[in-house]
């Protein structure tokens, strides 16, 4: 093929990061942005491998090593504080044993551009770093937009999730709650307290002072309830007027009865409702995670019910612990 | 519609005239809603509902509100990414106004489901004249890139002239003179993101 000759000038616009190279490494020509590069002015005169260092591949360092690399991508690196790693390829140019090295940033553009002030006019018209520029700018306002999405849908989750498991009357947590907690409980083999909470007489309030008072009711239990545990304990409505009581690590069955006259007796206070008054009062039915060998959660739930059943039995408005003898089997006569 | 265009539509509507006024426009238009998400797909009688409901509510027509988006894109502090995408078309006006066939591909780049109109530049060859033709929906984007264009012109000092020559066959139709490429300093444009790289 013929040698074409290129005015210097021509050469920089079409490769605005070009150095020519004499035979010993002196730099005989550079594109404006090389220079920009440099805190120095001009390029000319100064020896290449002074202000830049061949990385890959290695032993390069020499023009005549550039040559024998016959144009593969070669590796290089600033030496300046930057250490501005750059990418580059070389040729011989015919004569004079000199070559023709043109360079560009590669992946380190992001910094380069930042660090030398550079401007869309110091890239060659093809060259792509500024259409990676605008892509990586885009993708990531684009990121960005879909990161605040995923926060606010995790927002609604974390909402919807808690909402899922409350009871929306009493605030308390509902029955999917206390499946969860309990079914927690069980796998950790944790030690608990569990009371199933049934009113009494409240059938009469909804039937002769109508819903709004039962809701009241309900509300003031609610609030016992939660008076009467811990911050730890779960408190949940499970049914129109059923609780369940989970106490974290309370199997003491002294404790427990003691607990349950007192939320007995609390219930048993009047509730004031427009003017007149709701009594209601409670049956409850314990059993402690101390008395199982193997934890099972629908087992200890109705176990406390038979206990529940047991108290409804003695006349209501008392407590009892489940025991063996209690089991429908075991009842002997 | 994209969410991207529905959500510009609501901050424009929001930051320029109030929340309370946006409300308004978003039960106006029965949205049911009153965000937009960017990243959502929504129906195209949604955001032509807005526009309807903004209109009534305001008191402005259509095409004043379209255009005074586009402008309020390119000049608020709080979108400036976008104004800093547009820039990266080119070093001058001109350079710019020559990028815009390619802004369809520049949005489908950065967002794949991001569909703008078809954009083509002809004239300039010899004088400044140039004509922008603007093909397929959002219906009124003409109008939106009047907006844009002119905010875009006084971001790089260009002075220009702009008129929109309303809706021709196939398309929008707008007439841009270019009267002075550097009229005045315009606002600094540095390649490096503000952000950070890469943030």
């Amino acid at each position: 093929m013929d040698d074409i000759l290129i005015p210097g000038q021509a050469l920089s616009r079409v490769m605005p990061m070009h150095l020519v190279l004499s035979s010993d490494g002196t730099i005989l020509h550079s594109g404006e942005t090389v220079s920009k590069l440099f805190s120095l002015a001009g390029m000319s005169g100064k020896s290449f491998f002074d202000h830049f260092k061949v990385r890959r591949p290695q032993g390069v360092t020499t023009v005549a090593d550039i040559i024998a690399t016959k144009g593969t991508k070669l590796h290089l690196v600033l030496r300046n504080a930057r250490q501005t790693t750059l990418k580059a390829v070389g040729v011989q140019l015919d004569g004079n044993g000199g070559v023709l090295l043109n360079m560009s940033f590669g992946i380190s553009v992001v910094d380069a551009i930042r660090d030398y002030d550079l401007t869309i006019s110091d890239f060659a018209a093809t060259d792509l770093a500024v259409e990676m520029l605008y892509l990586l700018e885009a993708k990531s306002a684009a990121m960005m937009e879909s990161r605040k999405l995923n926060t606010r849908l995790q927002g609604a989750m974390v909402a919807a999730e808690e909402q899922a498991f409350t009871d929306t009357l009493t605030g308390l947590k509902n029955r999917r709650a206390m499946d969860h907690v309990l079914a927690r409980f069980v796998e950790a083999e944790e030690e608990f307290g569990l009371m199933q909470v049934d009113l009494d007489y409240f059938k009469r309030v909804n039937d002769t002072l109508g819903h709004a008072a039962g809701d009241r009711v309900l509300l003031e239990v609610a609030r016992i309830l939660s008076d009467e545990t811990r911050n730890d304990d779960l408190v949940a409505r499970v049914g129109g007027d059923e609780f369940v009581l989970i106490f974290h690590r309370l199997t003491d069955i002294d404790i427990l009865n003691e607990i349950a006259a007192r939320i007995i007796q609390r219930l048993e206070v009047p509730i004031p409702f427009n003017g007149g008054q709701c009594l209601i009062s409670a049956s409850i039915g314990t059993t402690v995670s101390s008395q199982y060998k193997a934890l099972d959660a629908d087992k200890i739930l109705s176990d406390a019910d038979l206990a529940l059943y047991a108290s409804k039995h003695k006349g209501r408005a008392c407590y009892t612990v489940f025991s063996e003898d209690l089991l429908p089997n075991q009842k002997a006569g | 519609m994209h969410g991207l265009i529905n959500r510009s539509l609501e901050c424009f509507l929001s930051d320029t005239y109030g929340n309370d006024i946006w409300r308004d426009v978003a039960k106006r238009a029965g949205l049911g809603f009153d965000r937009f998400e960017s990243m959502f797909e929504y129906d195209d009688a949604l955001t032509y509902a807005v526009l309807e409901a903004a209109s009534k509510t305001l008191s402005k027509p259509r095409e004043t509100l379209l255009e005074d988006l586009g402008t309020y894109l390119v000049s608020t502090p709080k979108v400036e990414s976008l104004r800093r995408l547009l820039r990266f078309g080119g070093e001058t006006f001109l350079e710019f106004l020559h990028s815009l066939d390619d802004l369809q591909d520049r949005a489908k780049l950065a967002v794949p489901d991001l569909i703008l109109p078809k954009l083509t530049l002809l004239g300039g060859v010899e004088t400044g004249d140039f004509r922008l033709l603007c093909e397929g929906p959002p219906k009124g984007f003409g109008w939106v890139m009047m907006g844009l264009l002119r905010a875009m012109a006084d971001d790089y000092g260009a002075l220009a002239i702009l008129e929109n020559q309303g809706d021709a066959e196939c398309c929008e139709e707008i007439s841009i003179t270019l009267v002075e490429s550097s009229f005045a300093d315009g606002r600094d444009f540095d390649l490096a993101s503000p952000m950070g790289a890469g943030t």
